[in-house]
């Protein structure tokens, strides 16, 4: 009998858990470092809802006045406007920079040096510019994706072959028609896998960001996060580290994944 | 031994007068053609065979307005070539489909480039295009769900559905297996018999070269240029396989060899 694919992840994971509760039960380390698993799921419980509606029947007031549900809104909202800006903004100068060679000697040069520079650099230059506010994550998560998007798309562009652009000039296609109906559909997947790494790069940034700054405009998961650290919850930590991740795993199971896929299998180039 | 010059021809399509190019590579300047003097009849398969080298498919890129001559001209009808162009399209080595569309929308991408007509038209035009290479029922394929010949077909479609004056063929048929490849030569010479269409082929394959052109025009390497040309006589439909045509084949080979500096 063949067992089902997930059986053999969840025994393996629940034993980890398992032998983690365990060794921190007997004693063996101080669980203010680290909580027991267990811990984190009550913090859970205690973030997600506040109690006093909870407890008056007000499930869904409780969720809303809960701390989990309303910093995850505030961080996925910054990350998801930041995203779209630095993508909008990233594909075509990415697509500038693979068109003229000049702008790609300088300007892409830059972006290749600049996608190095770890986005928390940007911190203290946004909190000087855009003040203790809104803008200033934004900004910090835009640098993040930016330079990304703009070297994928670079190097995507210059890799559609040169096949295509001979067979369809040949048909008379130019300018705008040979970009939007050539060189962009075929550039596609290399700018896909741009965006997911974007996304990362925004993700990352956006977290250094929160922790960095107290942000009066929004308490985001970083926030939650660093307040964790204050009042040495270590549970607070560890299960908005668990939050964190679940939102990148998330985002690319309902988001990148599935559209790699669609790709992938419209072209022929499923495995 | 200087090349023959063809007689000037008043109804020629393409007219190439001492066309010279040269590249820059990593050995210095290589002059990939010199002097080429040619002309292209309205109506004509006119076919170009030569050696790996020999700057047959720099030939069909100049033809195409892909490259630039360095000397000499290129005229279709009295239209210099200097862009590419509908009236010339070009069927490459590798099919070169966009793998983004199905096979329809491959072949209605250049027919949707030429002004002047309805989409009914033009859906009508494509459909019209792959049922004549035998493929009306693959329209939602997309290219990788077709074989190598069934995606030169689609090729071919593409290259014939805007109706250009000029067909240009890259070597189409050679990452093709010897059986699909027969079979094209078919579909081919039943196409061109039917619409009468212009049409350049460069192949390095003599077979191939005197099974599908009414001339055959055999270039030398180092620089390009042309050696000889050959009337073909022989009546169509012609076979791979047909005895006249092997004799034939087997005098440009023996011209070939005997002539190879």
């Amino acid at each position: 009998m063949k067992l089902p694919r997930f059986v053999i992840p969840t025994f393996i994971a629940l034993a980890v858990l398992g032998g983690w509760e365990w060794f921190v039960r007997a004693g063996h380390v101080n669980d203010v470092l680290v909580p027991a698993p267990s811990h984190i799921l009550q913090w859970f419980w205690w973030a997600l809802f506040d109690q006093a509606s909870f407890e008056s029947g007000q499930y869904l007031a409780a969720i809303q006045k809960g701390e989990l549900l309303p910093a995850t809104w505030v961080t996925m909202r910054r990350l998801i406007i930041g995203f779209a800006i630095g993508a909008a903004i990233g594909i075509p100068l990415g697509a500038l920079c693979a068109r003229v060679r000049w702008v790609r000697d300088t300007f892409g040069v830059l972006a290749l040096g600049l996608q190095t520079l770890p986005s928390v650099c940007w911190v203290p230059l946004a909190l000087l510019w855009f003040g203790i506010r809104e803008e200033a994550v934004l900004f910090v998560v835009v640098m993040g994706t930016l330079w990304a998007v703009v070297i994928a798309v670079q190097e995507s562009v210059l890799n559609v072959q040169p096949l295509y652009l001979r067979a369809a000039q040949t048909m008379g296609s130019k300018g705008w028609h040979l970009w939007s109906r050539v060189i962009f559909p075929a550039a596609l997947p290399g700018v896909l896998s741009g965006m997911k790494q974007g996304w990362a790069f925004a993700w990352r940034s956006l977290m250094a960001a929160e922790i960095f700054v107290v942000i009066v405009t929004g308490f985001g998961l970083g926030s939650l996060l660093n307040a964790g650290r204050e009042l040495l919850r270590m549970d607070q930590v560890m299960g908005v580290m668990a939050v964190v991740m679940l939102v990148g795993l998330l985002a690319d199971l309902v988001f990148f994944a599935p559209l790699e896929r669609w790709l992938r299998r419209s072209r022929g180039l499923e495995r | 031994m200087s090349p023959p010059i063809p007689k000037s021809n008043a109804q020629a399509a393409l007219t190439l007068r001492n066309v010279t190019k040269r590249f820059d590579g990593s050995a210095g300047r290589v002059t990939a053609l010199e002097d080429i003097t040619l002309d292209v009849r309205e109506g004509e398969f006119l076919v170009v065979v030569g050696p790996s080298g020999c700057g047959k498919s720099t030939l069909l890129s100049l033809l195409a307005g892909l490259e630039h001559t360095d000397e000499g001209a290129i005229k279709l009808g009295d239209e210099p070539v200097h862009s590419p162009g509908r009236d010339r399209l070009v069927m490459f080595q590798q099919d070169a489909l966009f793998p983004w569309l199905n096979a329809l929308e491959n072949v209605l991408f250049g027919l949707r480039l030429k002004p002047g007509l309805t989409d009914a038209e033009r859906l009508e035009s494509a459909r019209y295009y792959l049922n004549l290479v035998g493929l009306g029922n693959k329209e939602k394929a997309r290219p990788h769900e077709l074989s190598g010949g069934m995606r030169q077909r689609v090729a071919l479609a593409r290259s014939l559905a805007p109706n250009p004056r000029v067909l240009l063929m890259d070597e189409p048929f050679s990452a093709l297996d010897a059986l699909t490849r027969e079979q094209l030569y078919g579909d081919i010479q039943a196409i061109f018999t039917k619409r009468k269409k212009t049409i350049v082929l460069v192949t390095h394959n003599i077979r191939e070269a005197v099974c599908l052109g009414d001339r055959v025009v055999l270039f030398s390497p180092n620089p390009g240029r042309v050696q000889q040309v050959f009337d073909v006589n022989l009546p169509r439909p012609r076979r791979m396989n047909d005895p006249a045509l092997a004799n034939l084949a087997a005098e440009v080979t023996t011209f070939l060899s005997s002539h190879r500096g």
